[in-house]
């Protein structure tokens, strides 16, 4: 336990004072910066978000009061924006899930400081993402017949059983690397006590021994190869409750990619403003370098390449041959109603970020951070693109649908919003937002020099 | 297409449907119900409409029988009403989560709206978009008109998907669907696959013969949903729906 009593050394000396922000923390200080040194900053925030929030929640009572006729849906356009919200947040998910795994698997040495953030970012978006199919339901307090009385061949059953299969993964990808650090962390000297005895029950009893780690990196390996196909079936099971109906412009199979690719894009977005905003608020530089986010930012940018890719193989395949219902639909996206909105999307959602991420001068933490926000806001969009516009297509006859979301899904929606920075603060006042095991693990230029590698002799 | 219909009789034996003959009792596959729309003869009055939404005490905004109006291969319009195209292969019953929807045995696609939880993924799914919505309370009804049968719901239950259901009620009493009953071009002909036999309430068809002797279709044949809904098309249109 050399290293860790370095560590606390270290922190010794700030004792007295509490510690600053701006100063450079040492990994314990610094794993524990947003409990230890949350301050009116952070409950601030926690306030105005919590307004959103609550607004949301009358929403939905209203809505639950009134009947789901308060949304702007009708028979033609019966799906909306809880559905855009339902694969987006979902989608946002993936992202953490999976920038955590594959760079476990590819061994990234850079991931250390950024993997609980981003598997902290999978999984509060996923508890919000989660909410909408229920938030969608005409009665969603008959839901739990999807238990008592499934029927197995509805797309919507095995969203159902992915979707908790996944949530069960994401949890434990969050869960297991806490163990060491709630362990080696539990007897922080500003923790306070009721912090303590948590870590200490949570840390369940992690001394550090080579058999242990053995076995947490065995559970990791496993993890990570597992909740990749999981996150894949997850998403691709979730368009098919699109692509697997007759709809022009739903029914194609390329949707299964193109929700995985849209999914893992817009997560690595959401990842990196996470990342950025720990990084800043709490000084967090000497830990999460710029180089982590530069990766961040390359992988971002790569998967909206392919993004690209399968947008302009849809649009050409579809456009090329002149079947009525695609035409018009493509005639809708491209110069027609929508056109605005998918121009919008192609500019700001793929374009900019590219750019953004690949030109040297813009190829800064704020330039990447600006380019993730498009990428996230984008994305949405895109999503609304994808389900609307077939939707006010007539099947029979020309009397085109519209929908235009109501003030009620409005609301929900900025609250589902809201709550992602929320369940992020409060996640991290309560538990470590540096991986304390996994930077002494891998290494990393803000440890001291001489320091021996963790597993080495040192123990 | 038409070969599904044609449940062979021996030549020269025609039975005659007559409203009687529609009542079989418990439901059973011993009926196989089928509707066939004469194009040549709707004028889009849209009597059935009204009908339809009066008998199961509808909202105006709710149409299970749809008059769509088209354009023809000339230029003219002509009318093509809509109702659940009673699929045996029910892309709307595949994907129910909570086997809400269900084909009775006589074929017809219905939904118990006490048990449906609003996903509206058949929605989705259904080729003919012929389902519909209840995103508001239903009308006011009597309370003696209150049914909780999911082959004759009324009123409707508010934040589930309700259908034309072939009136199936009104079959098994031997009474003939609204629309059928209202349609004052005799346009619409309710029948039966296992007597193979045809009406519009006047005239009396075999049915097998008067699907082939007018060559008639179905929508979207394509998509192998096998409809129980023919169409007879009348001059110029387009059978490509």
């Amino acid at each position: 336990m050399l290293l860790l009593r370095r560590d606390r050394d270290g922190a010794a000396g700030q004792q007295r004072a509490r510690p600053q922000k701006g100063l450079d923390l040492p990994l314990r200080d610094a794993a524990l910066a947003p409990s230890i040194l949350a301050g009116r900053g952070s409950t601030a925030l926690l306030i105005v978000l919590a307004v959103p929030i609550l607004a949301a929640a009358a929403a939905f009572g209203y809505q639950l009061d009134r009947g789901i006729g308060v949304t702007g849906l009708n028979d033609q356009v019966f799906w909306g924006v809880y559905t855009v919200n339902l694969v987006t947040f979902i989608g946002f998910s993936y992202g953490g899930a999976l920038v955590s795994a594959i760079l476990r698997l590819t061994n990234a040495h850079w991931r250390g400081p950024i993997v609980r953030l981003a598997e902290g970012t999978a999984l509060v978006t996923l508890l919000v993402g989660a909410a909408f199919p229920i938030i969608h339901l005409g009665h969603p307090e008959r839901v739990w017949q999807m238990f008592t009385r499934p029927q197995l061949n509805s797309p919507l059953l095995w969203d159902m059983v992915a979707i908790a299969t996944y949530m069960l993964a994401t949890l434990l990808l969050f869960v297991l690397p806490l163990i060491p650090d709630l362990a080696t962390l539990q007897d922080h000297e500003r923790l306070g006590l009721r912090r303590s005895r948590l870590y200490r029950a949570l840390g369940m009893g992690w001394q550090g021994t080579p058999h242990q780690r053995a076995s947490l990196e065995r559970a990791l390996t496993i993890l990570a190869v597992t909740i990749i196909p999981v996150a894949i079936m997850v998403h691709t099971v979730l368009s098919y409750a699109f692509s697997l109906t007759s709809r022009p412009g739903w029914h194609s199979t390329i949707f299964g990619p193109y929700f995985v690719v849209a999914a893992v894009y817009s997560g690595v977005g959401i990842v990196i403003v996470a990342v950025v905003a720990y990084r800043r608020a709490y000084r967090l530089e000497s830990w999460i370098t710029e180089r982590s986010i530069r990766s961040l930012g390359y992988i971002m940018v790569t998967l909206g390449a392919i993004y690209a890719y399968f947008l302009f193989t849809e649009i050409t395949t579809e456009g090329y041959v002149g079947e009525e219902a695609s035409q018009t639909l493509l005639h809708g996206l491209i110069l027609g109603r929508y056109a605005t909105l998918f121009w919008m999307f192609v500019a700001g959602g793929i374009v900019a970020p590219l750019l953004l991420v690949t030109v040297r001068r813009t190829r800064t933490v704020a330039g990447i951070t600006t380019a993730a926000l498009l990428v996230i806001v984008a994305m949405w969009l895109k999503r609304f693109l994808m389900f609307v516009p077939p939707l006010t297509r007539p099947l029979i006859g020309d009397q085109v649908g519209s929908y235009s979301p109501s003030v009620v899904e409005l609301t929900i929606t900025a609250g589902a919003v809201a709550a992602i920075p929320f369940l992020l603060i409060v996640l991290f006042r309560v538990v470590p937002v540096l991986s304390v095991y996994e930077i002494q693990e891998l290494g990393h230029p803000a440890l001291e020099p001489h320091r021996v590698p963790a597993g080495g002799e040192g123990r | 297409m038409v070969g599904a219909a044609a449940v062979a009789l021996p030549p020269g034996i025609e039975r005659v449907l007559a409203a009687e003959d529609l009542a079989s009792g418990p439901p059973s596959a011993d009926r196989r119900w089928v509707f066939v729309f004469d194009l040549r003869r709707c004028d889009g009055c849209e009597k059935c409409v009204s009908a339809c939404q009066q008998m199961h005490h509808l909202p105006e905004s709710q149409e299970w029988i749809k008059v769509h109006e088209l354009t023809d291969a000339t230029g003219g319009t002509y009318f093509l009403p809509v109702i659940c195209q009673m699929c045996q292969h029910a892309p709307c019953v595949n994907v129910c989560p909570v086997s809400a929807t269900y084909h009775t045995p006589e074929g017809v696609v219905v939904v118990d709206q006490d048990v449906c939880i609003g996903c509206r993924m058949c929605m989705a799914a259904c080729p003919y978009g012929v389902r519909t919505f209840n995103w508001e309370d239903p009308p006011d009804v009597p309370s003696m008109f209150h049914k909780g049968d999911p082959e004759f719901q009324v009123p409707q239950v508010q934040g589930t998907v309700g259908k034309c259901q072939n009136c199936i009620h009104s079959l098994r009493e031997g009474k003939f669907p609204a629309c059928v009953q209202a349609c004052s071009m005799e346009a619409i002909y309710v029948g039966d696959l296992v007597e193979d036999v045809a009406t519009d309430g006047h005239n009396t068809v075999v049915l097998s013969r008067f699907l082939r002797d007018n060559h008639a279709f179905r929508l979207k044949a394509e998509l192998e949903t096998e409809t129980r809904v023919y169409y007879i098309a009348g001059h110029g249109q387009d059978l490509d729906y």
